[in-house]
């Protein structure tokens, strides 16, 4: 089990270098200036331009500047000793090569996400200040497509043929086909703007007082949960379906049948338990559906979190936060696939980890 | 007489008889069979022919109308649907509110009324269909064309090539996909020939990884065996044995995978990042008519931007919806083992 862990996490490590790699192209090859993007002051002139730009190192090859953002190491021609020495970087000339070497102490491999051109915040003190809020989104989101899918499948197929299966299944297909975005703008439209019964974006009304107010901030949190967990609703349902399907045609419930177990049992007990364990491998893809999702469903709805922040950091060219946020979201992808692989290891001592 | 001669003159009869005179029932008739008796990708299907044609005679449509997609007036904007009004013309209902609105919009019937600029919503929306469905089809058959030729390459060959394929492929695919393209298209400001292209290059990992699992299971296959015991080079087979053989999974997948692109492709623009304005795509129209929601009639207080709302979304879902359901009705015909398990 241990040695499992420890082999999938060192097969993280390729992959994780290759993302940083894909992303850090593709944002490195994009036009645009995230300089001019910055300084908006007409009175700055271009020299200031220049300077700010050599600072950043966005004037040197790309490779260069994907070491630099690595580890934290950049390397100069040329005696910039003086140039480049500020609070935390220390710089050294090294006489042999013609180079400077100036260590940040920073680099994704240290663990430091860099700091935003927008904001100068640090990228990961970004992230943490929206966290909280993609956090309750999403475990609000995933609890209640579970809450939800779970037993709209069972029942399903429970009674398969049914007009309730019927209906079930046309909710599977629509939910996945139904655009966040409109079912979204339609549940403002509805319940915020309409009927005025639920706020139509924000986490919380602003006031004065600024006090935690749990009502106010759920009923915040109802539409955008409903919005983020329809696609989980549909997917799980629709996959709860087919499980139980299976389960029930096995030998061992029609044993429990024969046996004359009260079918409430047998669908309950014996059929349920059985038909849960591979919900445990959807648990990776479900968790990046709702890191998906995120980004529409807080934009439509104001929601101050991670998806919401990294679509505006790409709007604003800010290229750390927004490569900082995708290597955090990559990460978290990864650590989803391999928690669902061990907790499928874990609840069917069958499959063996290997 | 010899047993042969008996079985002959036994054969011709058969041979003779109109009952056994048809075709040989190939593995695609009796697709297409099992699809005919199938109601709802029928209408599915006619549902998605009928949108596409509508989209490509959108000229011909805005022309007889006569009002154009981009053409403004700031007089009419948010004119109600005059289809309703129209009716109830005709009907001798209510005679006085269509040639009204007629005369407000100088003579043109907006049928399913005007935006905030006074732009007909009906011939836009045709337009925009043009622009969704054109890059959703272009960008899936980029994504099948690259997803089949990776796909095939690293199940067909195995060891270091594949080893090198799916280390690439599990590794953009542990990248949210919806943050790539947020990424490129905020950055670049697509076109629809470059947003097709970054649809279609960002999208067929998941194709490549379906199909190469589906080669794997052919190359292990007999009949592969006899052509490479006969000298045939691995090209040919590749192009003679193995694709045909996962054509049935490529169909199910385009038709589901041209859903998934409208649906991205509509939320890229619904976010700003996609086809920019002025030029009409389902996304950016809801996204013009998210500013608009709280916007009431100061006379009769009734919500100005409705219609802007349910049409673009009604059609993208609509859309999605039909192009799911042929995904799932092709599933079915194509294969004839998995209806019996259902």
């Amino acid at each position: 089990m241990a040695r499992y862990v420890i082999r999938r996490l060192l097969q993280a490590i390729p992959t994780l270098l290759g993302v940083s790699i894909i992303s850090f192209v593709l944002v490195y090859n994009s036009p645009g200036d995230p300089i001019l993007i910055r300084t908006f002051d007409p009175n700055i002139t271009q020299e200031t331009r220049e300077i700010l730009r050599r600072q950043l190192g966005l004037d040197q090859h790309w490779a260069l500047q994907y070491i630099g953002w690595m580890t934290g190491v950049t390397l100069r021609s040329g005696d910039a000793v003086e140039e480049f020495t500020r609070n935390e970087i220390r710089c050294n000339y090294l006489a042999v090569l013609n180079a400077t070497f100036c260590n940040s102490g920073g680099g994704i491999l240290r663990g430091n996400l860099g700091t935003s051109i927008a904001t100068n915040q640090a990228v990961w003190e970004r992230l943490v200040e929206r966290m909280w809020a993609t956090f309750q989104l999403g475990v609000a989101a995933l609890l209640v497509s579970l809450l939800v899918g779970v037993p709209l499948g069972v029942l399903s197929a429970v009674r398969q043929g049914s007009p309730f299966d019927a209906s079930v299944r046309v909710l599977a297909v629509v939910g996945n086909a139904l655009p966040s975005f409109w079912f979204g703008l339609m549940l403002i439209f509805l319940f915020g703007v309409v009927l005025g019964w639920l706020p139509t974006g924000g986490m919380r009304t602003v006031s004065l007082t600024n006090e935690f107010d749990p009502v106010d901030r759920l009923r915040h949190l109802i539409l955008p949960t409903i919005v983020l967990a329809l696609g989980g609703i549909a997917g799980i349902s629709r996959f709860m379906r087919t499980e139980t399907l299976e389960v029930i045609r096995t030998d061992y419930i029609r044993m429990a049948k024969a046996k004359g177990v009260a079918a409430r049992r047998v669908w309950f007990v014996h059929a349920l338990r059985n038909a849960l364990i591979p919900l445990m491998t959807i648990l990776g893809p479900a968790i990046l559906g709702v890191l998906t999702g995120a980004v529409i469903v807080e934009t439509i709805f104001s929601w101050p979190g991670m998806g919401r922040m990294t679509f505006s950091a790409a709007v604003q060219r800010d290229y750390p936060t927004v490569l900082g946020a995708v290597m955090f979201f990559s990460i978290l992808t990864i650590l989803g696939n391999l928690l669902s692989d061990i907790l499928y290891g874990v609840v069917d001592p069958r499959v063996r980890l290997s | 007489m010899t047993v042969a001669q008996a079985d002959s003159s036994a054969l011709t009869s058969l041979a003779d008889d109109p009952q056994l005179q048809r075709k040989p029932r190939t593995y695609w008739s009796m697709a297409l069979q099992s699809l005919r008796r199938d109601p709802v990708t029928l209408i599915a299907l006619s549902f998605l022919s009928i949108m596409a044609v509508l989209s490509l005679l959108a000229p011909v449509i805005a022309g007889s109308i006569g009002v154009g997609p981009n053409d403004t007036n700031p007089d009419n904007a948010f004119q109600q649907p005059y289809l309703g009004p129209y009716v109830q013309w005709r009907t001798g209902q209510d005679p006085t509110t269509a040639p009204l609105m007629l005369g407000k919009s100088g003579g043109v019937p907006h049928w399913l009324g005007t935006d905030q600029l006074g732009r007909d919503q009906f011939v836009r929306l045709l337009y925009g269909g043009r622009v969704s469905l054109g890059i959703a089809f272009a960008a899936a058959a980029l994504t099948l064309i690259l997803g089949v030729t990776v796909g095939t390459v690293a199940g067909f060959f195995g060891g270091v090539v594949d080893d090198f394929i799916m280390w690439f492929v599990n590794t953009t695919v542990s990248i949210p996909g919806i943050y790539l393209l947020i990424i490129v298209t905020a950055i670049l400001k697509p076109n629809p020939i470059t947003l097709t292209l970054f649809l279609g290059l960002l999208g067929w990992f998941g194709t490549a990884r379906l199909i190469r699992g589906n080669v794997f299971k052919v190359r292990a296959l007999d009949f592969v065996l006899a052509a490479r015991s006969l000298g045939t080079r691995d090209a040919r087979i590749m192009l003679q044995h193995v694709i045909p053989n996962s054509l049935p999974i490529i169909i199910v997948n385009a038709a589901i995978d041209i859903g998934i692109l409208i649906l991205v492709e509509s939320a890229l623009s619904f976010l700003g990042l996609g086809i920019q304005p002025p030029t009409a795509t389902w996304g950016s129209m809801l996204n013009r008519a998210n500013n608009f929601l709280f916007l009431r009639d100061p006379e009769t207080e009734a919500y100005l931007a409705l219609h802007l709302l349910v049409g673009p979304g009604l059609l993208i879902t609509l859309t999605v919806l039909a192009l799911y359901l042929i995904g799932d009705g092709l599933r079915d015909a194509l294969d004839p083992m998995m209806k019996n398990i259902r």
